[in-house]
């Protein structure tokens, strides 16, 4: 049992930058990862570029820790793509709009290895 | 070596159009000046999809323009509940196509405002936009609001151009005589240059918006000692700031968009800038993402009545967001194929959605591979927008703008693609009718 966050999703210069470079190592190194504060990383028990698992209802996906400062305690930031949207539910309650932010989510530490796109993208083609 | 100026970047709504790039043996070598960081990843390049390919057996096999067209069409007249989806990424002439499509096939056209500012959109529809042009707020506006939004990674340029940083005929001094005033959930980079920061509970915006209205219109007395985790302090403060602004702006983003209550903020927005009426110029405008979006959503309109989430099927245009946006359409199983156009629904739409996509025959047409080509049946290689082909967009504040063709390609044209898939399935259409 993970510790209860509030998950949001958004955009990122450096996600921005390879927007159309999506299948890069660029890519792959900033959106495949959790921004968290200190305190949280801490209580974790993770340090920096560490692999942690993030859980929804609507799916989970294991992401890189990374310390950011500004963000609130109880509050994860996955960069927007395809590891933050493994998480995200497609019920648009009526609005056309998927809830990209503000997703009950668990979070824990794991030993488990981060799936990179390809990889990521096949586990819906099966 | 040719240095070519008055550049129109094709990456996001700001459509900065005063960038000057080196070309050289046919290729941009040097992007000079205009472009933020990430336009200039945009104009420098990346890997392409390098040639038009079928899915043969879980393999994607190369093959010619007139062959990928050629199943592309095949698809598209077969299918009975075909999407097609994308065009904030490509310009008006290629959209323009593709509503004509999607009429001939009797499809659903959806485009990306649906996964960011459609919510926006419901709600300019329920209540209107007291909006401008960002030309407007260069040279007016002395209080700046970013609401969830953080144009520090999302809009590079959007401050020094259009708001904050710019300099106008009224705002001659720049940032010097202005305040800016940031609402977000994170203390973001935009959030760390603010006179004022908001920092609110996380899906509260619809509250703070509601106590910056009761007070902007004189009701404080009924606003708590905290909204949303924001002190009535602060939000006394940005009261009185927005009262004494001579040209107040708020832009608000998918902060605001993405979030529980969804198009309700939004219209909750509208309403506070509407009391700030009482008091002085106040004007509202969301930020657009892709360069194009606007473009779609003006020409989905022209064409439909309609910006976004439009069935053709019935023969007559039928809008209903929440029903037929791409989204509903992919987690309900509903579409039996999709075009992918200028956007990538396999790296931005919830997992749950992708899963069906991921099995139905998709065609993708973009200069780039992304997550969606991993699935893609049909690709189709396009020229890049602005770098490669000309053709209109429209900016974040619905003012058209030309892109502008840089260098030579052998990659066909967005628009060209969409004609002659059309004429293709004309073809078949007319077969299958004798």
């Amino acid at each position: 049992m993970g510790t209860k966050v509030n998950l949001i999703s958004g955009r990122t210069i450096v996600q921005g930058q390879n927007l159309d470079n999506k299948l890069s190592e660029e890519y792959f190194k900033e959106v495949a990862t959790c921004e968290l504060n200190k305190a949280e990383m801490e209580r974790l028990g993770v340090a920096a570029d560490e692999p942690v698992k993030v859980k929804t209802s609507f799916g989970e996906v294991v992401v890189k820790a990374k310390e950011k400062e500004g963000t609130p305690e109880g509050i994860i930031f996955i960069p927007m793509g395809p590891w933050a949207n493994a998480l995200v539910s497609g019920n648009t309650h009526g609005a056309g709009m998927p809830q990209y932010k503000g997703i009950d989510a668990e979070i824990e530490k794991t030993e488990e290895e981060v799936l990179h796109v390809k990889d990521l993208m096949k586990t819906y083609m099966k | 070596m040719v240095e070519i100026t008055d550049v129109v970047c094709s990456l996001c709504g700001c459509v900065c159009d005063d960038i000057v790039v080196e070309v050289e043996d046919n290729k941009v070598t040097k992007v000079k000046k205009g472009a933020c960081s990430v336009g200039k990843s945009k104009l420098m390049g990346h890997g392409r999809i390098e040639s038009p390919a079928i899915r043969e057996n879980g393999t994607l096999k190369n093959c010619s323009y007139d062959e990928a067209i050629k199943k592309a069409a095949e698809i598209l007249a077969a299918a009975r509940r075909p999407l097609l989806y994308g065009w904030s990424s490509t310009v008006c002439e290629a959209d323009k196509v593709g509503v004509e499509l999607a009429e001939e096939i009797g499809a659903v056209i959806d485009n990306t405002a649906s996964v960011c500012h459609g919510p926006s959109v419901l709600a300019i529809q329920d209540v209107g936009l007291p909006s401008c042009t960002l030309g407007e707020v260069k040279n007016r506006a002395d209080l700046v609001i970013y609401w969830g939004a953080n144009p520090a990674a999302a809009h590079a340029n959007h401050m020094k151009r259009y708001s904050y940083i710019s300099k106008g005929y009224w705002t001659e001094e720049g940032k010097k005589n202005k305040k800016l005033i940031v609402v977000d959930v994170r203390k973001t980079a935009t959030a760390k240059m603010a006179d004022v920061f908001l920092q609110m509970e996380q899906g509260k915006d619809y509250l703070v918006f509601s106590a910056l209205r009761a007070m902007l219109l004189g009701y404080e007395d009924v606003v708590p000692e905290e909204v949303g985790g924001v002190s009535k302090k602060d939000l006394l403060e940005t009261v009185r700031l927005m009262k004494e602004a001579k040209f107040g702006m708020i832009f608000f983003g998918m902060g605001v968009t993405h979030t529980r209550a969804r198009h309700n903020n939004v219209v909750n927005a509208i309403q506070t800038t509407r009391a700030a009426h009482t008091h002085t110029k106040f004007s509202i405008m969301p930020m657009r993402g892709h360069y194009n979006v606007a473009g779609i959503n003006q020409v989905c309109t022209w064409e439909t009545g309609y910006p976004f989430a439009v069935d053709l099927s019935r023969g007559y245009a039928w809008y209903n967001p929440g029903e037929i946006s791409a989204t509903d359409l992919l987690v309900r199983r509903e579409c039996d194929a999709a075009l992918i156009i200028a956007s990538d629904p396999g790296a931005h739409f919830p997992g749950e959605s992708i899963k069906h996509l991921s099995k139905i025959p998709v065609i993708q047409i973009d200069p780039f591979p992304n997550p969606t080509t991993e699935f893609a049946d049909v690709l189709i290689p396009a020229a890049i927008s602005g770098v490669e082909a000309e053709g209109n967009v429209y900016r974040m504040d619905n003012i058209p703008i030309r892109l502008r063709k840089l260098v030579d390609t052998e990659y066909v044209a967005d628009e060209e693609i969409m004609k002659r898939i059309l004429e293709e399935v004309r073809a078949i259409k007319e077969k299958e009718g004798e």
